[in-house]
């Protein structure tokens, strides 16, 4: 039986059906199809992985769908491959994917687009199926590129407003920076090992022989594909804006499960960056800077979805220190309970915008934890899961990247702990914020917007219980234990060995610490922030101005690139060159015309002279030369 | 030998006439006639030719000559007749609307 070809084609079929007869058949049609064939989904992959968990733990399940292209010998075959990485990022995928398409009945009751927007979360669940599934990277790149357009397609899902369609454009264009870098990474590997399946690729970088290719470089390349699809600097600047998009679609797509594409491929391909150190210190420098700059962006959003669409940055750069140093295990750790609590709140906050009646500015919030309590409890507990407070799941994925990011002999060091440990502090900092901001501060609404609070529909609330529950109890599933025999943990220095449980103690301060400030600087409401934010106002407008970074690329690369394009390409290239050229000829030849005319005058006389000087002339020719 | 060289030298002056006729005369009908005059002296001079050689191919398409050019004006007159009926004038000056 193809489980696996089933697993990735169930999606593909909610698509078709729903994006050809969903608009005919009604809405309960749509609904059935849409989530149930995802969460047949889910069931197939849990058959899947108990079929793996007999096989042994490091066994793989691998099932040839097709072949796609055969040169001689050679060829690339559709192939899925399913390990125990695999089934992490699979279970996340269809789980988390099911959860978030049942409470989109719910928010998107009332939606004229309905039924394709139900199209499209299940052509991206195909597509990141495909990429998390597919044995050969060319596969993985097909996903790859296939989740980018889902992406596009949902961020400018309304996009009869402009300012979101362009959302979507930009998010589409900035990945495909990062695919530049993918695809050479992807055409120099085959090139020098002849394959792109990825189990063959870590087992030619692990063999006797190294390969003829530098590690670095290939690492280095495949990580700029993952800087653009995982939103890191430089290439973070479309994660913000791409909330433009309904907000189950930044919950699943810009936080579960897309954005974690890039974690995925690192670690898939740890073959690699184990013997490339300088790029591991790239991918780790990389990391803690996201992390680190993405926190302080958080710290004076006003927009809930920008809150947490900048936390969901500084999470992955996180994911990235960790996979930088060597962890890969934990980084996967911490994409699956990344999941759960972020899913968990951008739904939490989906359903607070539809409690609020579209309202997303946490400073006219306020107050609602009496008026939703569902809601306030799960987003709660998310944000005390983000936040790292024991012993929810963020805890322990979270202390496990900076203990490593200190320990490991794969180049941790003191520098990426501090930043990564500021990091931490901030998010705890940032969420809570958040959280008093927006339910527990006395009310900031409108008289009107008060009057329509109301809980969401139990299709919303229900899920965000059971994502909240999986935020509590997820940590305690020891997943870079489950995954060691494939990704191996990094040695840790033996002068820090004994003190692991030390900066486990640090770890919760550092959180506690976060919680405490954010209570003491927002329990009154905005005046203690806003007081703040008045004293240091270069900062603050430093912040909100999110370094700058839109006006920089649109200094740096736009306005060249515009005047090139203006100047250059159109003006001189376009239209004096080709357009000159071909109005000359025109020209001339119109001129030309102009003149020999004249002698069509009509007149049959000069008609008649002028064939008899022709035959003159031809005979006085004859009679000179013949 | 004497007259070959006469009728030649009529043959020349009547196409003469014709062709400064064509290219002088505004009157339609009159520069048919002498694009006729300019066939007969060619005619002759075709006749003048076959008779110092004493070919017979010369007369005999000296006939389809003349065939040619009844055929011809027979097509010539009723456009001129036409035209003459439009404008009422022969003049072909006045005829220059196909100019380019």
């Amino acid at each position: 039986m193809n489980l696996l070809t089933v697993i990735v084609l169930l999606p593909l079929a909610g698509f078709l059906l729903n994006g050809l007869l969903g608009g005919r058949l009604g809405r309960t049609f749509v609904s059935v199809v849409g989530c149930g064939l995802p969460i047949l989904a889910f069931l197939a992959t849990i058959k899947a992985v108990t079929i793996l968990q007999t096989a042994g733990p490091d066994a793989a399940l691998l099932e040839v769908a097709y072949r796609w292209a055969s040169f001689g010998d050679q060829g690339f075959d559709v192939a899925f491959y399913f390990d125990r990485l695999t089934a992490v990022m699979t279970l996340i995928i269809t789980g988390v994917g099911s959860l978030i398409h049942v409470y989109s009945t719910g928010y998107m009751k009332d939606d004229p687009g309905y039924a394709r927007y139900f199209a499209y979360l299940n052509l991206f669940l195909f597509f990141m199926l495909t990429l998390v599934l597919g044995r050969s990277l060319l596969v993985c790149f097909v996903g790859w590129e296939g989740v980018g357009l889902a992406s596009y397609l949902l961020i400018g899902f309304w996009f009869e407003d402009p300012a979101k369609a362009a959302a979507g454009k930009k998010a589409f264009i900035t990945n495909r920076v990062g695919d530049a870098g993918f695809l050479l990474g992807l055409f120099l590997l085959y090139w020098a090992l002849g394959t792109l399946n990825m189990d063959e690729i870590n087992a030619a970088f692990a063999g006797p022989v190294a390969p003829a290719v530098s590690a670095s470089l290939v690492g280095l390349l495949l990580f700029i594909g993952a800087t653009g699809k995982s939103a890191q600097i430089p290439l973070h600047v479309w994660l913000p804006d791409a909330m433009a998009g309904p907000t189950p679609v930044s919950a699943l797509i810009h936080a579960a499960t897309m954005v974690t594409a890039g974690v995925y491929l690192v670690a898939r391909l740890h073959g690699i960056y184990e013997h490339a150190p300088e790029a591991s210190q790239i991918v780790a420098v990389i990391g803690v800077l996201t992390a680190f700059f993405a926190a302080t962006i958080a710290l004076v959003q006003t927009d809930i979805k920008k809150v947490l669409a900048y936390s969901t940055v500084s999470q992955l750069g996180l994911m990235f220190l960790a996979l930088g140093v060597g962890a890969y295990g934990v980084a996967v750790f911490h994409v699956y309970t990344h999941a759960f609590f972020k899913a968990c709140l951008f739904l939490g906050a989906g359903s607070v915008i539809h409690a609020l009646g579209g309202e997303q500015d946490i400073r006219r919030m306020g107050g609602l934890w009496r008026r939703i309590p569902i809601t306030f409890g799960t987003f709660a507990v998310a944000t005390a899961a983000i936040a790292g407070i024991p012993p929810l799941a963020g805890f322990f994925s979270k202390d496990e990247i900076l203990w490593f990011a200190l320990a490991s002999e794969h180049g941790g060091s003191p520098f990426l702990w501090v930043l990564g440990s500021t990091a931490s502090l901030l998010t705890s900092f940032y969420m809570f914020r958040l959280l008093w901001l927006t339910f527990l501060t006395p009310s900031r609404m409108s008289h009107d917007t008060e009057h329509h609070v109301h809980e969401s529909p139990f299709s919303m609330t229900g899920v965000l219980v059971v994502l909240a529950l999986l935020s509590a109890i997820g940590g305690f599933f020891q997943l870079p234990h489950f995954l060691e025999p494939l990704l191996p943990m990094p040695a840790v220095s033996e002068s820090l060995e004994h003190y692991e449980h030390s900066f486990v103690f640090v770890a919760v301060a550092v959180a506690f610490l976060g919680l405490a400030t954010a209570a003491f600087m927002y329990r009154g409401g905005l005046a203690r922030g806003e007081a703040l934010a008045a004293r240091f106002p270069r900062l603050h407008r430093l912040l909100d101005g999110k370094y700058y970074v839109d006006e920089l690329y649109q200094a740096v690369l736009y306005r060249p690139l515009h005047w090139l394009s203006d100047r250059v390409f159109l003006g001189l290239g376009d239209r004096l060159l080709i357009d000159g050229s071909l109005h000359g000829l025109a020209a001339i030849t119109r001129r030309a015309s102009g003149r020999l005319s004249r002698i069509e005058n009509g007149q049959l006389q000069w008609y008649v002279a002028m064939a008899v000087i022709g035959v003159v002339g031809c005979l006085v020719w004859v009679w000179r030369n013949g | 030998m004497a007259d070959t060289q006469l009728l030649l030298g009529l043959s020349f002056a009547l196409f003469a006439l014709g062709l400064v006729g064509v290219m002088v005369r505004r009157n339609a009908l009159v520069m048919l006639m002498c694009m006729e005059l300019m066939l007969n002296a060619v005619i002759l001079a075709l006749v003048t030719f076959s008779l110092e050689t004493a070919t017979l191919s010369g007369a005999v398409l000296v006939f389809l000559i003349f065939v040619v050019a009844a055929a011809e004006i027979a097509i010539a007159i009723p456009i001129v007749l036409q035209l003459s009926r439009q404008r009422s004038s022969l003049d072909v000056e006045g005829y220059d609307r196909l100019k380019g």
